[in-house]
């Protein structure tokens, strides 16, 4: 069986893809990728450490990741509500277009 | 040294190819060609779900984000198609987000790679009972409060989604507006958008209790 350290490492290596692409891309799709994609290395973690805790039969890290995807649809679905949104008032989604509120 | 059977394949053949399609998601300048690869990552992870033997996320990950989140992201895409624009030089700050990025995994996998205590855990654990019976009884009994309050929220956001993507007036969406007419547009035309927020909040939370 695979060592619990390999899945922290993928998970790890995971969120970092995302970090890297929520904070380097310009677009505002991009960045709502790259934060699925850090909520996703998140739940790998719950998994893992639930599959090699010693009550795995509690259910409780499976459970978290059920209510996680749920949070996570929730967030996907306003969020890209918001870049449509944006897009009808400013016909770009490059998030340096979007600078009205800044000071 | 590790014998070569004890190298687990099936995992290191998922985990690879599952975070090369998501640097591909994080780099391609075709965003549609991003969304794809997305959908590959997310088709990876419910496969190391799967292997860890967590079939019912694992099918609920293919579910929600490979059936919704992906087509969601993809019809996005396809909405604001002409939004492409040229790709801008690299930039200082992307800079420090990629340093910011690499010092973030830095500091995750190292703590990783050099811990002994990890390597002590049992690498033999029989598969917990995580069939669908079990889950289904725990969600109806120990979590059906923030089973109730997570369909509260999914509700929230539908009705949230609907009322921020709405088209508030269509003959008052100029596609070329000039600095002044865009400022009154946006102005008038949040306000009835603010208004039936708003009011949708309101009644709903009327109607609630």
């Amino acid at each position: 069986m695979t060592p619990l350290h390999y899945y922290l490492i993928f998970a790890a290596l995971l969120f970092s893809v995302g970090l890297a692409g929520a904070l380097m891309r310009r677009n505002a799709i991009l960045v709502l990728i790259g934060i699925e994609l850090m909520l996703n290395a998140a739940n790998l973690n719950f998994i893992a450490f639930w599959r090699y805790s010693p009550t795995a039969n509690e259910l409780v890290g499976l459970m978290f990741v059920l209510f996680s995807i749920g949070i996570a649809a929730a967030e996907a679905a306003v969020g890209l509500a918001i870049i449509i949104s944006i897009y009808r008032h400013h016909r770009s989604t490059q998030l340096q277009h979007v600078d009205r509120l800044k000071g | 040294m590790r014998m070569l059977s004890d190298i687990p394949i099936a995992f290191l053949m998922i985990a690879a190819v599952t975070l090369v399609s998501a640097v591909c998601a994080m780099s391609l300048r075709n965003l549609v060609h991003c969304g794809l690869c997305l959908v590959l990552t997310f088709v990876g992870l419910a496969a190391t779900y799967l292997h860890l033997s967590a079939e019912f996320v694992g099918f609920a990950q293919v579910l929600v984000y490979v059936g919704a989140v992906a087509i969601l992201i993809v019809f996005t895409i396809l909405l604001t198609r002409n939004a492409e624009v040229t790709l801008s030089p690299v930039s200082q700050s992307s800079l420090v987000g990629l340093g910011i990025a690499i010092a973030v995994c830095g500091s995750l996998v190292l703590p990783l790679v050099t811990s002994p205590s990890l390597r002590r855990l049992p690498a033999q654990s029989l598969a917990p009972d995580a069939q669908v019976q079990r889950i289904g009884e725990k969600l109806m009994a120990q979590y059906v409060i923030p089973l109730e309050a997570l369909a509260l929220v999914l509700t929230a956001a539908m009705i949230g989604a609907v009322v921020i993507a709405m088209r508030d007036d269509p003959e008052r969406n100029d596609p070329s507006p000039s600095p002044q007419n865009q400022k009154d547009t946006g102005s008038v035309s949040n306000s009835p958008a603010g208004t039936a927020l708003n009011s949708s909040s309101s009644t709903s939370s009327s109607q609630r209790p």
